[in-house]
């Protein structure tokens, strides 16, 4: 089954001649209009008529994450404002957020392809999705919205919490569909249980989990505890948001990335060079149709790697695989993007703490947990128990307040925290270890 | 009339206290009592040395994070309701005892309790208005 047969399966030729058209007239684009890119492009030695194939790609400029920062709010934007119909943002916890503005034609193109995801997924018009993504700047809750509307589904707008509440719409409404992360699906089915309701007795038939790692067992865990299909979907604000590649639910081997609208690479993030084909390195995607903000070989810091084998579904969009990890030290913890930065700074403000910690993450009855360790000096050490506790207490409050994340403080002895000569070892994920 | 007490800040790990021990022991520092306050994470071990400066360096060099603090030694009549009487006392004057322990060796008829008290001068001046004998420090650690 497909959303857009055409274009999802286009023959390989056919879609690279569409990737390169639609390369050379981003470029040339956002040469004219986004600063930024006219000096990246000139600096790099690349006009955008010099571009004669799609291997002249490698020959572009990368954007970080740090330029879009860099050009808050509005300066990589490439139309005026007047045409930008929709604003997004990552959630700034390192600083200032990432904004990202959509034209009428991206909010289109976001539909549809969420609307494609959803297909591949093995949603069809009819179905009944409950959406227990976050709404507002998040892109998630909205993206998967539209997308669901474009289908011609009923959309259930749940956003995330209120877990009581979820069970009992899913229930009385007969939800077939739920989109959230993985995590909060297993989530959901154990508070449900604890109701009396067992989630295998509910309508729902695919779940469509994203916005945090997670593993092929999780994946059983969830397809037998909610009786359904899982599949894996990826996604970026910078990019789109959810939809940019998702799984079907034919193979659940990779996901394909909608590639007649981005074109994937793998890179060694160290050196640089485009790796080939089935080897692992951070996933850089160009946009090409993007109006409002296009991004040339954007960096994810995403760990995956490609292929372009013939999947089972007849999709010739290339395959990425699950992600394992990120080239840059940030972790998601329950959907969060957590850097060790942003604990360090909170760790540095208070008065006495060493810079000595790290951060241990693993996972919990299905929840992530994170364990701050930090290491006690005399500067705060007390004879009294109840000091060292106040003391951790108010750092797990300071880290909930800022980050929004819940975490265990758990004070050690100094020098206990391995010392390395070079970058400090700050994260020790437990996640993926079975 | 204070006592000097080192704390120690020990992990819950296998061999931590031993380890202690054992460098205190090889430093021929003695040790005339402790408490341990321990949760899940960590305990606090405290220590009344014959040599406290000492057992505090020996302790840093091995890189224990260790502090010193004042607590007060009191005779308590070993008899029923010895430290009960105490403890009216002290709270009929508002003071606060953070934590308390017993000293090991007894003082002729009496027990000793070593106190650590929110306010140390305040608590001082209570119980020997009250006629309780406090202990010097240099009692305790040649006892």
């Amino acid at each position: 089954m497909f959303f857009n047969e055409e274009f999802e399966t286009l023959p390989r030729e056919a879609l690279e001649a569409l990737q390169l058209k639609r390369l050379k007239s981003m470029v040339a684009r956002v040469e004219k209009s986004v600063p930024f890119y006219k000096e990246a492009l000139a600096k790099a030695g690349v006009a955008s008529d010099s571009i004669k194939s799609l291997a002249d790609l490698q020959r572009l400029p990368f954007t970080y994450k740090q330029d879009m920062r860099d050009s808050y709010p509005y300066n990589l934007f490439a139309v005026p404002m007047e045409d930008i119909v929709r604003i997004h943002a990552s959630s700034g916890t390192t600083g200032k957020p990432t904004v990202v503005g959509y034209t009428k034609k991206d909010i289109e193109t976001w539909s549809e392809l969420m609307a494609r995801s959803f297909v591949a997924a093995g949603v069809h018009k009819g179905d009944i999705i409950h959406n227990s993504y976050g709404y507002g700047l998040f892109t998630g809750g909205l993206g998967a919205h539209y997308g669901a509307e474009r289908l011609g589904a009923s959309v259930i707008p749940m956003s995330g919490g209120n877990t009581k509440k979820q069970i009992m719409i899913m229930q009385d409404f007969g939800s077939t569909v739920l989109t959230c992360t993985p995590s909060y699906s297993l989530f959901m089915a154990e508070a449900a249980k604890e109701e009396g309701i067992d989630f295998r007795d509910l309508k729902l038939r695919v779940g469509i989990f994203g916005a945090e790692p997670w593993s092929e067992e999780m994946r059983r865990d969830i397809e037998t505890k909610l009786n359904l299909s899982a599949v894996d979907i990826y996604g970026l604000s910078e990019i789109m948001g959810p939809g940019v590649a998702i799984e079907c639910c034919e193979a659940k081997k990779g996901l394909h990335v909608w590639e007649d609208h981005f074109i994937p690479e793998i890179i060694n993030p160290e050196t640089c060079e485009v790796l080939p084909e089935g080897q692992m390195g951070e996933l850089v995607i160009t946009t090409i149709t993007k109006e409002g903000i296009p991004l040339i070989r954007y960096r994810t810091r995403d760990i995956t790697s490609i292929t372009y084998e013939p999947c089972a579904c007849g999709r010739t969009h290339a395959r990425i695989a699950r992600m394992s990890g990120r080239s840059d030290d940030m972790l998601i913890i329950r959907g969060v993007n957590v850097f060790p930065s942003q604990i360090e700074a909170i760790l540095m403000g208070v008065e006495g703490v060493e810079p000595h910690y790290v951060l241990i993450v693993e996972r919990k009855d299905n929840l992530d947990t994170l364990e701050v360790q930090v290491e006690v000096g005399e500067n705060i050490f007390s004879d009294e128990i109840k000091h060292l506790q106040a003391l951790s207490a108010k750092i797990e409050k300071q880290i909930k307040e800022m980050l929004g994340v819940t975490c265990r403080v758990r004070l050690v002895e100094p020098k206990s925290i391995t010392r390395s000569e070079g970058k400090a070892k700050r994260v020790i994920d437990n996640r993926n270890k079975a | 009339m204070h006592v000097e007490q080192i704390s120690i800040f020990i992990e819950n790990k296998f061999g931590r206290l031993a380890e202690v021990t054992r460098i205190l022991g090889d430093a021929g520092v003695n040790i005339r009592t402790l408490s341990l306050a321990d949760t899940s994470d960590f305990g606090i071990l405290r220590l009344i040395v014959n040599d406290t400066e000492k057992a505090r360096g020996v302790l840093k060099e091995r890189g224990f994070t260790v502090s010193k603090t004042e607590v007060v030694a009191v005779e308590i009549p070993d008899r029923p309701g010895g430290l009960a009487d105490i403890l009216q006392v002290l709270d009929a004057d508002g003071i606060n005892v953070e934590y308390m322990y017993a000293f090991v060796e007894r003082c002729g008829e009496n027990a000793v309790m070593i106190f650590r008290f929110d306010e140390t001068q305040k608590a001082i001046t209570t119980l020997t208005g009250k006629n309780f004998n406090i202990l010097p420090g240099e009692r305790l650690y040649s006892m």
